[in-house]
C-alpha cells in the first residue's frame, strides 16, 4: 500500500508540517482528508440539511404532503399563532422544560452531594441511581402508566384520599405532572454524574479553609461548592432544555397527549403532519419551533455567561 | 471498587484542556477521598436518605419483575405490590411470541450495531480530517456546518426526512441507523476534536517518516489513541439507539421490521389486559441495556461523565 502514491503524499506532508504555521496556504493537502471528511458531510447534508431547506420551502405552500400544491406566502404562520391546539402545545412544552430543568437539577446536585459525601455502600448505591439512564423512556413511561393508572389510585382510596384516588392521567390539570415525574425519573442520572464529576474536581482543602473560617454544611455549600461547580450548571441546563423540548417518547407512553391535547408537546403536533393534511402547516409550526430552540440556546448561553464571570 | 471511579475518570477528562490546572486540582480531590474512610466519621443521615431514595429507581423495576411472573388472572387485579401467587414464567414465553422478540431483537440490533460502527469511524475520520487540516478554510468550515446540528433536533426536519427516506427506499431499519449516525454527528465530532488536538503531532509524525500514510496512519496510530473516546461515543451510541422510539417509530414504513421499543406499544393498544404479558415484555426490552450497563458500568459511567464535561 505504501509504495507509490501514499509516499508521495507522506514526503510533501512530512515535509510540509513543520513549516506549516509559515506557509499554511501553499501545503499540498492529501487528497485522503477529504476522503475522510466526505461521509460526514454527504450523511448531514442529506439527512439533516436538505430536509431544513425542503421544510423550510414546504412552509411556505398548501402542501398536504403528496401531490399538487402552490405557493400561499407567510399565510401557515400567520393562521399558526391563531391556532389554540398549536399555542397549547408551546405553552405546555415551555412550562414542562422549565419545571422540568429545575426539578432535576436540584434533586441531581443534592444526589451528587450526597454520593461523593462520607457514606456507606457507595458502589452500590451509585450503580443503582445510574441505571434509569440506560432504560428505554417509551418502556419506563408504559411501566409508569401502570402505576399512575392502577396502583396509585388504589392505594389514595385506601387510604381515604380524594386527590389520589382517580388517575392523574386522566386529570386535564395535573397530567403534565405525571410526565414530569417520568421525565426527571429518566434524566437525573446524566445530570447527577455531571455534578459528580464537577464536585470532585473540587480540593478537600477549600472546605478545610472554610470550615476554619467557620462556615457551616449549608454555608459551604451556598458559596463554596455551587460557585465552584456553575459551570457544570450551565451544562446541565442547557443539555435539559435541548433534551426536554423534544420531549416526546415518554409522553406517547404516558398520555399520548391527553387527556385531549392537555399534554401535547410540540414535537408530537409536528408529527401529527401527516395526519389530516397538515403537512405544509405542520413544516411551518417547525421551522418556528427551530427558531425558538436556538433562541433560548443563546438566551441561555447569554445569561450563563454573565453569571459565570461573578 | 467504583468509589474512586468518577474521580479517576474525571481528572483524564478535565485535565484535556488545560493539563496543568486539573493535575494539581484532582490530585488533592483524590487524596482526600481516600483519606476520609479511615480518618473521617461516616455520614449516617445521608447514608440513609440515599438508600430511601435508591426506593424511588428501585419500585419501579421491581414492580415490572413483579408483574411479570403472575398469571393473567391475577395480573388484573391492579395491585402492583402484591407477590406472585403462583409464580409463573408463562408471560416470558407469551410475550415472546406475542412481539416476535427474535425478529425484533435481531433489529434492534442490528440497527444499535451499524449506528456505534458507524459513529465511531465516521466521526472520527471527520475529526482527524478537520484537526490535521485547520489552517484550510474548508476543513474548518466543515467543523462549524456539522457543528450547527447540535442546534437542529429531529422534529424540525421530520416530515420532510420522512418524505425522504420513503423516496430512497430507506424507510427501514437501515435508514433509522443512517438517521442516528446524522443526528449524533455534531456531538460526536466535537467529542473527537477536542481529544485529538491534545494528541502531539510528533507520534504521527514518526510514523509518517518509516513511510506510512495518512490511511496507515489514522488505523494504526489515531483510532487506538482515540479509544477512550471511543468507548464515549460507542456507549453514547448503544444507549440511544437502543432505546429510541421516536425515529423507528416513525421512518420504519413495514410494522413486521420494528425495533423493539416501539413493539411494546402493541400492550396498549390490542393485549390492554395482559398486564402480566406486557410487563414480561417490557422486562425483555430494558433487560440487555440494564445487562450491559451492569457488566460495563465502569466504563459506562466514566464514558458518559468524559462525554458530558466535553
Amino acid at each position: 500500500m505504501s509504495t507509490t502514491t501514499p509516499s508521495r503524499t507522506t514526503d510533501t506532508d512530512g515535509a510540509g508540517r513543520p513549516r506549516s504555521p509559515i506557509v499554511h496556504h501553499k501545503r499540498r493537502i492529501d487528497p485522503l482528508y477529504y476522503l475522510f471528511l466526505f461521509p460526514s458531510l454527504a450523511l448531514f447534508s442529506l439527512a439533516v440539511t436538505l430536509p431544513a431547506v425542503l421544510g423550510f420551502g414546504y412552509s411556505f405552500t398548501n402542501s398536504i404532503g403528496f401531490g399538487d400544491w402552490e405557493f400561499i406566502g407567510v399565510r401557515n404562520y400567520i393562521a399558526m399563532f391563531r391556532d389554540q391546539g398549536i399555542l397549547g402545545s408551546y405553552t405546555f412544552t415551555l412550562g414542562f422544560s422549565l419545571i422540568t430543568v429545575i426539578l432535576v437539577n436540584v434533586i441531581a446536585f443534592a444526589l451528587a452531594l450526597g454520593l461523593t459525601s462520607r457514606i456507606r455502600f457507595t458502589a452500590v448505591l451509585r450503580t443503582i441511581y445510574v441505571i434509569p439512564m440506560v432504560i428505554s423512556g417509551i418502556v419506563i413511561a408504559f411501566v409508569f402508566q401502570y402505576l399512575f393508572a392502577n396502583t396509585v389510585p388504589g392505594i389514595g382510596q385506601s387510604i381515604g384520599s380524594d386527590a389520589l384516588s382517580t388517575s392523574i392521567l386522566a386529570d386535564p390539570d395535573w397530567a403534565w405532572l405525571s410526565i414530569v415525574i417520568v421525565t426527571a425519573w429518566q434524566s437525573i442520572p446524566g445530570t447527577m454524574l455531571i455534578y459528580i464529576a464537577g464536585l470532585v474536581t473540587i480540593p478537600g482543602e477549600v472546605y478545610e479553609a472554610g470550615s476554619i473560617d467557620g462556615a457551616t454544611g449549608w454555608q459551604s455549600i451556598r458559596h463554596i461548592t455551587l460557585p465552584l461547580v456553575s459551570g457544570f450548571i450551565v451544562i446541565n441546563t442547557i443539555l435539559g432544555f435541548k433534551n426536554y423540548l423534544n420531549a416526546y417518547d415518554i409522553i406517547v407512553g404516558l398520555t399520548d397527549g391527553g387527556p385531549g391535547v392537555a399534554t401535547r408537546s410540540v414535537a408530537m403536533s409536528i408529527f401529527r403532519g401527516f395526519e389530516g393534511g397538515d403537512y405544509a402547516y405542520q413544516m411551518a409550526n417547525a421551522m418556528v419551533f427551530f427558531l425558538i430552540s436556538i433562541a433560548l440556546a443563546l438566551l441561555q448561553l447569554r445569561i450563563t455567561r454573565g453569571r459565570t464571570v461573578i | 471498587m467504583s468509589t474512586t471511579t468518577p474521580a479517576a475518570s474525571a481528572a483524564p477528562a478535565g485535565s484535556t484542556p488545560d493539563p496543568s490546572r486539573s493535575s494539581a486540582t484532582t490530585q488533592p480531590a483524590r487524596r482526600r477521598r481516600r483519606g476520609k474512610v479511615g480518618r473521617e466519621r461516616i455520614n449516617w443521615p445521608v447514608t440513609v436518605l440515599l438508600l430511601v431514595g435508591a426506593l424511588a429507581v428501585l419500585v419501579p423495576l421491581f414492580v415490572t419483575v413483579n408483574m411479570s411472573l403472575k398469571t393473567t388472572e391475577q395480573a388484573v387485579d391492579g395491585n402492583a405490590f402484591g407477590l406472585p401467587d403462583p409464580l409463573t414464567f408463562s408471560s416470558f414465553v407469551e410475550a415472546w411470541n406475542l412481539t416476535n422478540f427474535p425478529r425484533g431483537f435481531a433489529i434492534s440490533i442490528f440497527i444499535t450495531t451499524i449506528a456505534v460502527i458507524g459513529e465511531i469511524v465516521i466521526s472520527a475520520l471527520a475529526a482527524y480530517a478537520i484537526v490535521r487540516n485547520w489552517d484550510h478554510r474548508l476543513f474548518r468550515w466543515s467543523f462549524f456546518y456539522l457543528l450547527a446540528a447540535m442546534f437542529i433536533p429531529f422534529p424540525v426536519v421530520a416530515l420532510p426526512q420522512i418524505q425522504l427516506t420513503g423516496m430512497l427506499g430507506l424507510d427501514n431499519p437501515l435508514g433509522v441507523a443512517i438517521l442516528h449516525i446524522a443526528f449524533a454527528l455534531a456531538f460526536n465530532t466535537l467529542l473527537f476534536t477536542a481529544f485529538l488536538r491534545t494528541i502531539p503531532l510528533e507520534l504521527e509524525e514518526s510514523m509518517r517518516m518509516d513511510g506510512a500514510g495518512t490511511w496507515q496512519v489514522f488505523w494504526k496510530l489515531i483510532l487506538p489513541l482515540l479509544g477512550p473516546m471511543c468507548a464515549t461515543v460507542g456507549i453514547f451510541a448503544f444507549i440511544a439507539s437502543w432505546n429510541d422510539f421516536m425515529m423507528p417509530s416513525l421512518i420504519i414504513s413495514d410494522p413486521t421490521l420494528q425495533t423493539i421499543p416501539v413493539l411494546q406499544n402493541m400492550f396498549q393498544t390490542q393485549f390492554s389486559n395482559s398486564y402480566n404479558v406486557a410487563f414480561a415484555s417490557y422486562l425483555m426490552a430494558m433487560a440487555p441495556a440494564i445487562i450491559v450497563y451492569l457488566f460495563a458500568q465502569r466504563w459506562v459511567m466514566s464514558g458518559l461523565t468524559q462525554g458530558a464535561i466535553k
